[in-house]
């Protein structure tokens, strides 16, 4: 009489260990709902106080690079070492910098 | 063709070069197929492994006993589930992995489809059972799959009172009246050598292993990690004042090692093939809860449907 | 009055440990493995909140009786329980309609208990366990609205099993000598007191999730005097069966 049984979408975990820290993704869990997957999310990924604050995002709404562009995107950082404050010859009088 | 040699190349040179692969990286089809079968089983066997320590939750015999108890197969359900969840991103749902569980396409490991007798056998599992499956799944921490990798830094760090809470049960059995000591020799006596196969078969006549080692999925052979358990676990027993059921139990000054006799790998390959104590339970056990918690899940997918539709159809209308 | 209180921190106690027990049969039988791992941690929050309450009252009936003592060593006369709380899980909507029917007491009495300050011990047990069973209020009350607004099955299981449970519930809210001692003396204010807003809550709940609030007026009753349904004993033959079985053993 139902429909094709089809399972509860994936969503993604963020934790926030502690204040003053960013959300860090933790792993998986599947949920019918955002509510639930609150819920879900407090009792798989925090039952030993990892938490004080979750996200969960629905896998599917993640857009994500590609990894076959890796070097497209990441490899023209490369040569710009200028960005680094190691690239800079100071004299070693100054100090504070 | 050259282009897929190309590619295999590269990534056999990455992984040689100790990097990890993730998700969405290019990876040979065997090297998915071999993780998916690996993982899934390690799920599997979490979940399954609920239900022979399941069983003693309600006749624990003490209120702080029953909460370590529940709290450590709630854990495996929890570690059963960051397995799925790895396994899922090489392309795999988890209605996919349990529906070949439930129908026996795949397996799990053969220690849970020996029964739990008595109070003796949650000391016996997590002293052994759990001793065992760390020393497996330590490497595990450091495999080549970023995914599989992180899930079990999580398990491992668990699971680290698992079996501390195992082996101070048998201290206190073994420190306790005759009858409880004469339990935890009977436990130690039934579960030592399932524990042994849990390493898998003698490397002669491994499979899967020298793939899996140069893939970086698998660390150390079975049988180096079958001798580390033994090393370290014979001294703990005879802490407890227990005698392990072995006649060959020797130590051996000229390797530092302790010989132990032969495993009897048929008995092994009956319980494989299904025909353990206890197989037929465990997944029919399984099955059942699945199929009774289907209008619920159900119910929850069309609730959530319903919620959205309203939602969407209140901003339409605002 | 002591006699009398810890007469009452024990119903308060094996209203938690008896719950703890059923729900602890659920492990490993969930419809889905995260609602497994939920059953659990409710099941692990009442089982914390039954020991610190048996603890309590076996100090204060003075008699050298710790939480074991207690948990193992009472017979089925002796259990303090509403029935509500014994019943078998029967299925998962059976277990959460029952929960959520416990729950939005569980926290009024809490409340209460928690922001009295004639027992302070027994007030920060309470203020411990009411952000535990707050929790467990919100994920039962939403479990009820989703099958009660869910598939046209899950809607009539779980009208079912609010039919059956309801006649459970008047207990919850029954007064007797012990409980208006309590009250006398500050600790709790009478579980009569209670129906009120335990009613509106329930109702809305109820409503949220498109099931007809039974107007069933049978009264099923008893647990509170030690007399209870058929089940209790079984429970506790299979929880009591070691330290029966080997008395005076350390485990």
């Amino acid at each position: 009489m139902s429909a094709p049984k089809t399972e509860w979408p994936l969503w993604e975990v963020f934790i926030r260990s502690r204040q003053g820290l960013s959300h860090k993704h933790v792993g998986s869990l599947h949920a019918a709902d955002a509510t639930m997957a609150i819920s879900n999310a407090r009792d798989v990924y925090t039952r030993r106080q990892e938490g004080t604050s979750i996200w969960v995002v629905k896998a599917e709404d993640i857009t994500a690079s590609t990894p076959s562009d890796k070097d497209v995107l990441f490899d023209p950082a490369n040569d710009k070492i200028y960005r680094h404050p190691t690239f800079y010859d100071l004299p070693d009088e100054v100090k504070n910098m | 063709m050259t282009q897929e040699m190309d590619l295999n190349q590269r990534f056999e040179a990455y992984i040689a070069s100790d990097q990890k692969i993730e998700a969405k990286d290019w990876m040979p089809d065997a090297y998915r197929k071999t993780l998916i079968r690996q993982i899934s089983q390690h799920a599997h066997s979490e979940i399954i492994g609920m239900q022979p320590e399941g069983n003693w939750i309600t006749r624990a015999p003490s209120l702080k006993r029953k909460s370590i108890l529940l709290a450590k197969v709630q854990d495996e359900a929890g570690h059963g589930l960051y397995l799925y969840s790895a396994a899922e991103t090489l392309g795999i749902s988890r209605d996919e992995m349990l529906n070949a569980l439930h129908t026996g396409k795949s397996k799990y490991s053969s220690i849970f489809n020996y029964p739990t007798l008595a109070w003796a056998d949650i000391g016996a599992i997590g002293w052994l059972v759990d001793g065992a499956a760390i020393m497996n799944q330590v490497p595990l921490c450091k495999c080549s799959y970023g995914p599989y990798a992180r899930a079990m830094v999580r398990v491992c760090k668990e699971e680290s009172f698992h079996q501390r809470q195992g082996f101070e049960i048998m201290l206190n059995l073994s420190n306790g009246k005759p009858e409880q000591k004469e339990m935890a020799q009977d436990a130690l006596n039934r579960w030592w050598w399932p524990s042994l196969m849990m390493f898998g078969p003698n490397d002669a006549s491994s499979k899967h292993s020298e793939q899996n080692m140069r893939w970086k999925i698998k660390r150390f052979s079975n049988d180096e990690l079958r001798q580390r358990f033994v090393d370290m676990t014979v001294p703990q027993a005879e802490l407890l004042g227990l005698t392990v059921p072995d006649p060959d139990l020797n130590w051996n000054e000229a390797t530092g090692h302790y010989d132990f006799g032969p495993i009897n790998w048929s008995e092994f390959e009956q319980v494989v093939a299904g025909n353990g104590p206890c197989n037929r339970e465990r997944i029919e056990t399984r099955v059942t809860a699945h199929e009774n918690g289907a209008w619920v899940r159900d119910a929850a997918a069309a609730y959530a449907a319903k919620s959205a539709e309203r939602a969407a159809s209140q901003t339409s209308a605002a | 009055m002591a006699d009398q209180e810890h007469e009452w921190i024990l119903r308060l106690g094996d209203d938690a440990l008896v719950l703890a027990q059923r729900l602890s049969e659920w492990c490993s039988h969930g419809p889905a493995l995260e609602e497994d791992i939920a059953l659990s941690n409710i099941a692990l929050d009442l089982l914390g909140q039954a020991r610190a309450l048996l603890t309590l009252a076996g100090q204060r009936e003075g008699l050298g009786r710790d939480e074991d003592a207690l948990a193992y060593f009472r017979t089925d006369r002796e259990f303090r329980n509403a029935l509500l709380v014994e019943l078998p899980n029967g299925d998962f909507g059976d277990t959460i309609v029952r929960q959520m029917l416990f729950d939005q007491f569980a926290v009024l009495r809490y409340e209460a208990l928690a922001s009295q300050t004639v027992d302070l011990e027994l007030a920060a047990i309470a203020a411990k366990a009411l952000k535990e069973v707050r929790y467990h209020a919100a994920h039962s009350a939403q479990w009820v609205v989703r099958l009660g607004d869910g598939t046209e099955e899950s809607h009539r299981r779980v009208q079912e099993s609010l039919n059956m449970l309801w006649p459970y519930t008047a207990e919850l809210f029954e007064d007797d000598a012990v409980s208006k001692a309590c009250n006398e003396a500050g600790v709790l204010p009478l579980n009569a007191s209670f129906t009120a807003r335990w009613t509106e809550q329930v109702r809305a709940i109820l409503e949220e999730a498109t099931l007809t609030c039974p107007e069933s007026t049978a009264l099923l009753t008893g647990g509170r005097s030690g007399r209870h349904t058929e089940h209790l004993s079984y429970m506790l033959a299979e929880m009591q069966v070691l330290q029966r079985t080997y008395p005076g053993a350390e485990w």
